[in-house]
């Protein structure tokens, strides 16, 4: 009977202690998109009139330039995704394996320093030193390289530029904690066996690394997909970022269903990616998620 | 090439600094092809640096090493005729027991077929016939010992290194490991270098032991050169048990010393340093060479044996090498002797007085402070 009782109150206090993250999940994740869901297979009949139907995911297939800019969105975020792991790559191992203590630490405050500016500020930085009057395009003319500035803004190379920056500590974090944990003899018996630096990397380490290089790249996939700020800033009217469509249309349009439709394909698009990253990598994905 | 075929690995005026603390300093010697060849010392002493530069992965400061008759000099360690069994093995965990085992085959453009055949017959050889399909996590302590072993046996290295692999085992385990290991290398013949500061390790496996001490060998030898003939009061000390006698020489006869301790209890020991009446001197006596007696007849030594006096202080019951720790009853100096075999002194007690006395030939004294390298 006590037993009862005190096994009650244990689950009454493990769904109270549940309960802020449960309203949040429920309140602001679930109830939304459930909202967004039904707005996007509403089709407008006549002034507040509305049937069920599949129109606005019609408009999407049938208009190119949607399905330009959601492949190009795609293509975009997964060359971003693959530089910021190149670029991580290295900066983990220093500070995982080829750094000590003070210094480990130092060049993790290094990585970490920007993001205590907001992502806002940290973009316009970016265009101070781009734009056509900016620092760099100034630097080159004063060089002799160029004989007028350049604009260095709005290409797509800029955009990449500005995504790379941004999500380059979310690469690095979860690389440097599978490279830790990477044991020092391994290389060591992988090079005294005959190795290479590009073997042992491949047989090796990589593999060793493969959750963390998986987590990494999942949610800086994800970040890219979703960033409104760094591509329109650095993209101009021309970036043609799918999220910025989004936008659009529920901002400038009005067309909230069309809206909705295309946060719903986002959304399709962000899970087949992951799902395809899982299974390429041979993960699951609860390994990859404790490891971000 | 080979100019000394004999000799698998000949090492010469090694030197290794770090910062102002010399690892290794100035060492020479060679390993007889086909031996086994341990490195003995406490924690610190060096070895680990030293099998490190023999394997490539820290270069000398000065000096040269020789595998096989050709100079390492310049050389990386994926391309010396080397291979390292690690202290805590370090198997490839991504990787199958069988790939674990090819991994050096595959890194030398082996075909994957042959690969797998020659890795299934090491397997085969060391006693794990059918695992190559296990993941390295389903094998006990035991049997990933050997994949490590048979890992670097498959490249036919014309050394094998060996850094303390039965560190991490159990003693039980270690205790069988210890035999496989010497049949192995029987089996085989290749050449192993094993570093070890467990002195039971090395006696047990070596055909040579070195025993090093800060960055030098002491004495390089058979197990049994260093167990009878000490060369240093170092060996003395680290290898096998030993009571240790400090004082000044009082007296000399003939080979032998007198050594009296501070205190005034004199030991006669067989001298192995030129000793001069006064010297600083240190005396070693092993436990087992010391006999027991209640009285002096039952001692059964030569008339002329100093017979010394003790009070049994503790009982160090451990079956075969169960000993009984005295203190001379006038100095209170203490001294362990070894119990016999026959259980003759299974009945004694502590606080009991007896009698104890060795021949001075089968100890041994040193000068004190003297190095021999």
């Amino acid at each position: 009977m006590t037993e009862a009782r005190t096994r009650s109150s244990h689950y009454l206090l493990l769904w109270l202690l549940l309960a802020p993250a449960l309203l949040w999940l429920f309140g602001l994740i679930v109830l939304p998109h459930l909202d967004l869901a039904l707005l996007s297979f509403r089709e407008r009949t006549g002034p507040g009139e509305y049937v069920f139907g599949l129109e606005q995911y019609r408009t999407f297939f049938a208009e190119p330039l949607y399905w330009d800019v959601f492949v190009r969105t795609a293509v975009v975020s997964l060359v971003a995704t693959a530089l910021t792991l190149l670029l991580a790559f290295p900066i983990a191992w220093t500070i995982a394996k080829l750094t000590r203590g003070r210094l480990s630490a130092l060049l993790f405050a290094v990585c970490l320093i920007p993001f205590w500016v907001s992502e806002t500020v940290r973009t316009l930085g970016w265009m101070i030193l781009l734009r056509e009057t900016g620092v760099l395009p100034g630097l080159l003319v004063t060089l002799g390289l160029t004989d007028a500035p350049v604009e260095m803004l709005y290409h797509d190379a800029t955009i990449l530029v500005g995504l790379v920056y941004t999500s380059l500590l979310f690469m690095v974090v979860p690389l440097y904690g599978s490279l830790e944990s990477l044991d020092d003899s391994l290389i060591e018996a992988a090079y005294d066996l005959g190795g290479n630096g590009w073997t042992v990397l491949r047989t090796v380490v990589i593999p060793h690394a493969l959750p963390g290089i998986t987590a990494g790249c999942i949610v800086v996939f994800m970040l890219t997909l979703g960033n409104y700020l760094t591509a329109s800033l650095l993209g101009g009217k021309n970036s043609l970022w799918f999220t910025e469509q989004i936008y659009t249309q529920f901002i400038t349009r009005f067309n909230w269903e069309q809206g909705a439709a295309f946060g719903f394909l986002l959304l399709a698009l962000s899970s087949v990616m992951v799902w395809i990253g899982l299974r390429l990598s041979g993960q699951r994905f609860a390994d990859v998620m404790s490891r971000t | 090439m080979a100019e000394t075929p004999d000799q698998d690995l000949e090492a010469k005026a090694l030197l290794k600094r770090f910062g102002s603390h010399t690892a290794v300093d100035s060492l020479s010697f060679s390993v007889r092809r086909g031996s086994f060849f341990s490195i003995l010392g406490p924690s610190g002493c060096g070895k680990t640096t030293l099998l490190r530069m023999i394997a490539g992965f820290i270069e000398p400061d000065s000096g040269d090493i020789d595998i096989g008759g050709r100079s390492m000099r310049g050389v990386p360690p994926n391309r010396r005729p080397v291979n390292m069994v690690f202290q805590q093995l370090a198997l490839f965990p991504m990787m199958s027991v069988g790939e674990n085992v090819s991994y050096g085959l595959a890194r030398r453009g082996v075909p994957r077929t042959e690969r797998e055949r020659k890795a299934e017959a090491m397997l085969e050889r060391v006693g794990l016939p059918g695992s190559a399909r296990k993941r390295v996590d389903e094998l006990s302590g035991g049997q990933r010992q050997r994949v490590a072993i048979a890992r670097s046996l498959v490249l036919e290295p014309t050394l094998l290194l060996l850094d303390e692999p039965l560190g991490a085992l159990d003693l039980k385990l270690r205790e069988r490991m210890k035999i496989e290991l010497k049949q192995l290398q029987a089996a085989f013949g290749t050449t192993f270098v094993y570093i070890t500061h467990d002195q039971s390790e090395a006696l047990v496996l070596s055909d040579q032991v070195a025993v090093m001490n800060n960055g030098r060998f002491e004495q390089v030898g058979t197990p049994q050169e260093l167990y009878y003939s000490p060369a240093t009061p170092f060996v003395a000390g680290f290898v096998g048990a030993n009571n240790r006698i400090d004082g000044r020489v009082s007296a000399l006869h003939g080979e032998s010393a007198d050594v009296t301790t501070a205190e005034g209890w004199t030991v006669r020991a067989q001298r192995h340093d030129a000793l001069a009446a006064g010297d600083a001197a240190t005396a070693f006596v092993r436990p087992e060479v010391a006999v027991l007696g209640r009285s002096v007849e039952e001692l059964a030594m030569p008339a002329e044996s100093a017979v010394h006096q003790g009070v049994v202080e503790s009982l160090l019951f451990d079956g075969a090498n169960s000993a009984v720790l005295l203190r001379e009853s006038r100095t209170r100096a203490e001294f362990r002797v070894a119990l016999p075999q026959t259980g003759r002194f299974a009945d004694l007690k502590v606080g009991e007085t007896v009698m104890f006395s060795f021949a001075p030939e089968r100890a041994v004294c040193f000068a004190a402070g003297a190095r021999h390298g």
